[in-house]
C-alpha cells in the first residue's frame, strides 16, 4: 500500500496540461510575432494598467461587501438547530447551481431600462439609469459571490462552542466584546477563504462587466478575452500579470491569516 | 430565530431568489419584453424544439460524466500516491493541485487553448469536443484530489493488511478496504468535478474550437444578442432541476444521518 506509483498519471497529466500551458505563457509574453525575445507585450500590457486597477478596485469593493453582507449571515446560520442549519446551507447554495450566466442575465432583465425595478421606480417619479455602470457590476459581482463568502463563513463559525460565546458574556463581555472577543478572532480563517473565494474570480472574471457595465467598466478580464484571439503575446503577458498579482494576493493573505491566528 | 435575525436571513435569501423567480416568471409571457401581455408556454414548446441547444445539451452532460469520471479515477489515484510521499515532494505536489484551482479560470483557459492551437499545427488536430474533455478533466482532478486526501490521512492501514491476511488478494483488498473507506471522499470529489464541469463557461470558451456547443456556450450566445425569451425558459427548467436535485440529496442525507444514530 505504500506505494507512490498511482500517482504517476495525476504527475503527468499536470505536467502536460498544467505546467507546460504556462511556460507557453511565458514565452508568448516574453517574445513577439516572429518568436524573438522581446518586452514589447509587457510594453503594451502596461498600457492596460487602468483597467487593472479598475478590476483590483471593484474586486476589493465587491468583496468588501460581500463580507459586510455574509457575516452576519453566517453568524445567524451557525447558531440554529442542526435541522435549520442544513435547510439555509441548501438555500444558499440552490443559486450556486445556476448557470453563472443566467444569474448575470437575470439582472440584465431586472435592471434594464423600462425593466421591473426601472418601471416600479418611474411610478414614484426616479428616472435614473439603472445598469450600464460600475454600480451594476458591483451589484453583479456580489449577487454571482456572495454564496461563497457566506459558506465559508458559516463552517467556521458553525465550529465555535455556544459555551464560549455564553462564557464570554457570563465573565462581563457585553454583545459587541463577545463578537470582537471571541467570534472574530475564531472566524479568521472563514474569512480569510472566503475573501480568496470571492477575489480571485471577481479580479479575473469576464463578461459581468460587459453585460452590466458600460463602455468604461470594462475589466481585465474581458481585455483578455479581446485581444488573446489576435494577439497571443500581450494576451499572455496580461494573464501572466494577472496570475502572478492574484498569487501575490493569496501568499500576503495567507501569511496575514498566520499571523493573526497566532496572535488570537 | 430572533425578530432580528429572521428579517436578515429572510432579506439575503430575498435578494437571491428573486432574480431568478422574476426569470421564471417571464418565461410564461407572452411578449418578448418585459411587460406582461399574458399567459404562454410558447418559449418551453420553442425551446424543446430548439435542435441546438438539445445537441449542446447532450454535449454538457456527456462532457461531465466522461471528464468527472475519467477525473475520479487519475484524482484517487494521484491522492493515494501523494500520502505515500513525504516532505517536500509531498508539498510540492499539494501545491500544484491549489495552484491549478485557484488560479484565475481565463488564465487557465488561454492557457490550454496556445497549447491546444499549438498541437493541432503539428499533429493536425482541431479544438473541439476532445479538447474541451481534456480541459475539463485538467480543472476537475484536483478536487478530486483534495476531497480524498484527508479521507486517506484518517484511514487505518491495518484494515488493509487483515484483509491480505484473511486471503485477499492486493487488487479485492484494495477494491473491498481502501476504495469502501474512502467513498465518501470520492463521491464528493466526483460530485464537485461534476457540477463544476456542468457549470463551466471560460476554460470551454477557449478550449472549443469554432463548433463544439455546450450549454453554457449556448446560453452566452442566447444572452448576447438578447432577443429569445427561451433563455427565460431554460433558467426556469433548470432552477426547477436544480431544487428537485438539491431536495432529493437533502433527504437521502438525512436519511442517512438517521440510519446512523440507530
Amino acid at each position: 500500500m505504500r506505494l507512490r506509483r498511482p500517482s504517476i498519471p495525476y504527475i503527468i497529466w499536470m505536467v502536460v496540461f498544467t505546467l507546460v500551458p504556462i511556460v507557453l505563457i511565458l514565452f508568448y509574453a516574453l517574445t513577439d510575432r516572429s518568436g524573438s525575445f522581446s518586452v514589447e507585450a509587457f510594453t503594451k500590457a502596461v498600457g492596460y494598467s487602468d483597467v487593472f486597477l479598475r478590476s483590483i478596485w471593484i474586486a476589493f469593493i465587491s468583496t468588501l461587501i460581500c463580507l459586510v453582507i455574509a457575516y452576519p449571515m453566517g453568524y445567524i446560520m451557525s447558531r440554529q438547530k442542526r435541522s435549520v442549519q442544513n435547510f439555509l446551507t441548501m438555500i444558499i447554495m440552490i443559486p450556486m447551481w445556476m448557470n453563472f450566466l443566467l444569474r448575470i442575465y437575470a439582472w440584465v432583465t431586472l435592471l434594464q431600462n423600462r425593466g421591473p425595478i426601472d418601471t416600479m421606480l418611474s411610478i414614484f417619479g426616479i428616472h435614473t439609469q439603472l445598469i450600464g455602470n460600475q454600480g451594476a457590476v458591483i451589484l453583479g459581482m456580489v449577487y454571482e459571490y456572495l454564496p461563497f463568502m457566506i459558506l465559508p463563513l458559516y463552517t467556521v463559525m458553525s465550529k465555535i462552542d455556544t459555551r464560549l460565546i455564553e462564557a464570554a458574556g457570563d465573565l462581563g463581555a457585553n454583545k459587541f466584546g463577545v463578537m470582537r472577543k471571541v467570534v472574530f478572532p475564531l472566524s479568521i480563517p472563514g474569512i480569510i477563504s472566503g475573501i480568496t473565494m470571492v477575489f480571485v474570480p471577481t479580479a479575473s472574471t469576464f463578461l459581468v462587466a460587459q453585460y452590466l457595465g458600460g463602455t468604461n467598466d470594462i475589466m481585465i478580464g474581458d481585455v483578455i478575452d479581446k485581444i488573446f484571439w489576435s494577439d497571443h503575446n500581450t494576451g499572455s503577458a496580461i494573464a501572466l500579470i494577472l496570475m502572478v498579482a492574484i498569487l501575490i494576493f493569496l501568499v500576503i493573505l495567507n501569511f496575514f491569516g498566520d499571523e493573526e491566528a497566532i496572535a488570537a | 430565530m430572533k425578530k432580528l435575525s429572521k428579517l436578515y436571513t429572510a432579506l439575503i435569501i430575498f435578494f437571491m431568489y428573486m432574480p431568478i423567480i422574476v426569470l421564471v416568471i417571464f418565461s410564461f409571457n407572452d411578449g418578448k419584453t418585459t411587460v406582461w401581455k399574458g399567459f404562454t408556454l410558447k418559449w418551453y414548446a420553442d425551446l424543446f424544439r430548439d435542435s441546438q441547444i438539445m445537441s449542446a445539451l447532450w454535449n454538457t452532460l456527456l462532457v461531465a460524466v466522461l471528464a468527472s469520471a475519467i477525473a475520479t479515477v487519475i484524482g484517487t489515484m494521484a491522492a493515494i500516491g501523494i500520502n505515500n510521499f513525504s516532505g517536500k515532494k509531498r508539498l510540492l505536489l499539494q501545491n500544484m493541485s491549489n495552484i491549478s484551482i485557484l488560479s484565475p479560470d481565463v488564465v487557465t483557459g488561454v492557457s490550454l487553448m496556445l497549447m491546444f492551437t499549438i498541437a493541432g499545427v503539428a499533429f493536425h488536430f482541431q479544438m473541439g469536443f476532445w479538447t474541451v474533455l481534456l480541459a475539463h478533466i485538467t480543472f476537475c482532478t484536483p478536487f478530486v484530489v483534495l476531497s480524498v486526501l484527508p479521507r486517506i490521512r484518517h484511514m487505518d492501514y491495518s484494515l488493509y493488511e487483515a484483509a491480505l491476511d484473511l486471503g485477499c488478494n492486493q487488487w479485492q483488498a484494495f477494491r473491498k478496504v481502501v476504495v469502501h473507506e474512502l467513498m465518501p471522499g470520492i463521491f464528493t470529489g466526483f460530485l464537485m468535478s461534476f457540477t463544476y464541469s456542468l457549470d463551466d463557461f471560460v476554460i470551454t470558451y477557449f478550449t472549443r474550437g469554432a463548433s463544439f456547443q455546450t450549454l453554457s456556450i449556448q446560453i452566452y450566445t442566447m444572452t448576447h444578442q438578447r432577443i429569445s425569451p427561451k433563455i427565460n425558459a431554460l433558467s426556469a427548467l433548470m432552477f426547477v432541476v436544480i431544487i428537485v436535485l438539491m431536495v432529493i440529496i437533502n433527504v437521502k442525507d438525512r436519511k442517512a444521518e438517521k440510519r446512523m444514530g440507530e
